[in-house]
């Protein structure tokens, strides 16, 4: 059983969980940017929910199966076609042997997930399927899929129940503008109390160099520093450290003017210095961001990011609990 | 009658190769399938937009440097 890739769309990687364990050595976790999402695809089908799948951004593959196959796709609002005729997202689909699996053009959100029953079957690389591209690690052939691609597909542990879907009220897109909450904090104190309150009320944009390892924003301030004498290794100029390590999530801001929150395939360290990090239950949703949507950072602090991330837990819980009916 | 050309993809829209470059179509001209009509911009490369379409009297919708959404008229064509 393979999947054809008739057409790649833009940039469409193999993704699971990503490989943690490695960012001390330079590779980054990987795995889908959208984690609940794939995680909803993945069960909708029936996999576990760390299988493979594809992660397409802002325009879907067309792909074509050579046997019956199970699939469902969540994430993004991207309409889904089998032979052309409209789907519903966020669903089990059941698609026969020679059907084409296709995508209209993307409405909201930036990046599908589509979960094949079964999985994604490439090598394990490090301990996970996840596509590093900048590595050429993992995935399929450590890259993007291309056209005439024959991705292999696995066994599926459990039946999957066509029809059955996510409810809307489990599914999460970014508000406008959209709202990443950050606690402030690793270098923090580098900037002046005018930036520390101007990073929080600015409006800024997603910049089109957005990507898998970082999203940039610009259209706020600048931000002022603190004087003071470079340390040691650190460079004049007042955006840099001494090299550090970067923790997923942290907002770095290279000259102090455009605010970059790494992501999955981020580089894990580096001399810029980081403002604080945008709160796990928040990393999902950046994912889901186009280049120019307006977003504003909201400040919260530690007690209240693990109550949001406590929300995010409940919310898989549901549906898991919709998967398994 | 006309149809338009839609943007395939959110980003920034160029309608020149590069800023010193006549624009690849000006209004009015005619487009053949395959045309590149311009550039989006997005995660660090330049995507070329071609017309699935053939037609004449070519008329853009946004302007040179705007920001698009996917799906966005970027300009419409005469059949």
């Amino acid at each position: 059983m393979a999947a054809k890739v008739v057409s790649p769309g833009l940039s469409t990687t193999v993704q699971d969980l990503g490989r943690p364990g490695y960012y001390h050595l330079g590779i980054p976790m990987g795995g889908a940017m959208d984690r609940l999402a794939l995680k909803a695809a993945n069960l909708l089908v029936g996999n576990d929910e760390g299988a493979a799948g594809l992660e397409a951004v802002f325009v879907g593959p067309e792909l074509q199966f050579t046997a019956d196959a199970v699939v469902a796709v969540t994430g993004a609002d991207m309409p889904v076609m089998i032979d052309g005729v409209e789907q519903p997202g966020w669903t089990a689909l059941a698609v026969t042997a020679g059907q084409v699996l296709s995508f209209d053009y993307l409405r909201s959100g930036a990046r599908i997930y589509i979960a094949i029953a079964g999985g994604i079957d490439v090598p394990l690389a490090l301990g996970s399927r996840s596509t590093y591209p900048i590595g050429a690690l993992g995935g399929f052939n450590g890259r993007a899929i291309a056209a005439d691609d024959e991705l292999p597909i696995g066994v599926a542990p459990r039946s999957a129940k066509i029809g059955l879907s996510i409810p809307e009220a489990l599914r999460r897109g970014p508000g406008s503008p959209a709202e990443l909450r950050v606690v402030p904090g690793l270098y923090w104190d580098r900037l002046t109390e005018a930036s520390h309150q101007s990073f929080f009320s600015d409006q800024w944009k997603v910049a089109p160099e957005a990507d898998r390892m970082g999203y940039r924003f610009r259209g706020g301030a600048s931000m002022q520093f603190v004087d003071r004498e470079p340390p040691f290794g650190a460079g004049s100029d007042p955006s840099n450290i001494v090299d550090a390590c970067y923790p997923y999530g942290s907002v770095q801001v290279p000259g102090g003017l455009e605010p970059i929150v790494l992501h999955r395939d981020a580089v894990s360290g580096g001399g810029y210095f980081m403002l604080g990090t945008v709160i796990s239950a928040d990393m999902d949703l950046i994912g889901q961001l186009q280049p120019n949507t307006p977003s504003r950072f909201v400040k919260i602090d530690m007690t209240a990011a693990l109550e949001a991330r406590k929300e995010r837990a409940a919310i898989i819980d549901r549906i898991r609990a919709v998967a398994s009916q | 009658m006309t149809v338009p050309i839609k943007s395939p993809l959110p980003g920034v829209f160029y309608r020149k190769p590069a800023p010193d470059d006549p624009p690849y179509k000006a209004d009015g001209d005619a487009v053949a399938v395959g045309d590149v009509i311009g550039l989006i911009e997005v995660m660090k490369s330049f995507h070329e937009v071609k017309s699935k379409i053939a037609g004449t009297n070519i008329r853009f919708e946004v302007d040179d440097a705007d920001a698009v959404m996917a799906g966005q008229v970027l300009a419409e064509l005469s059949e």
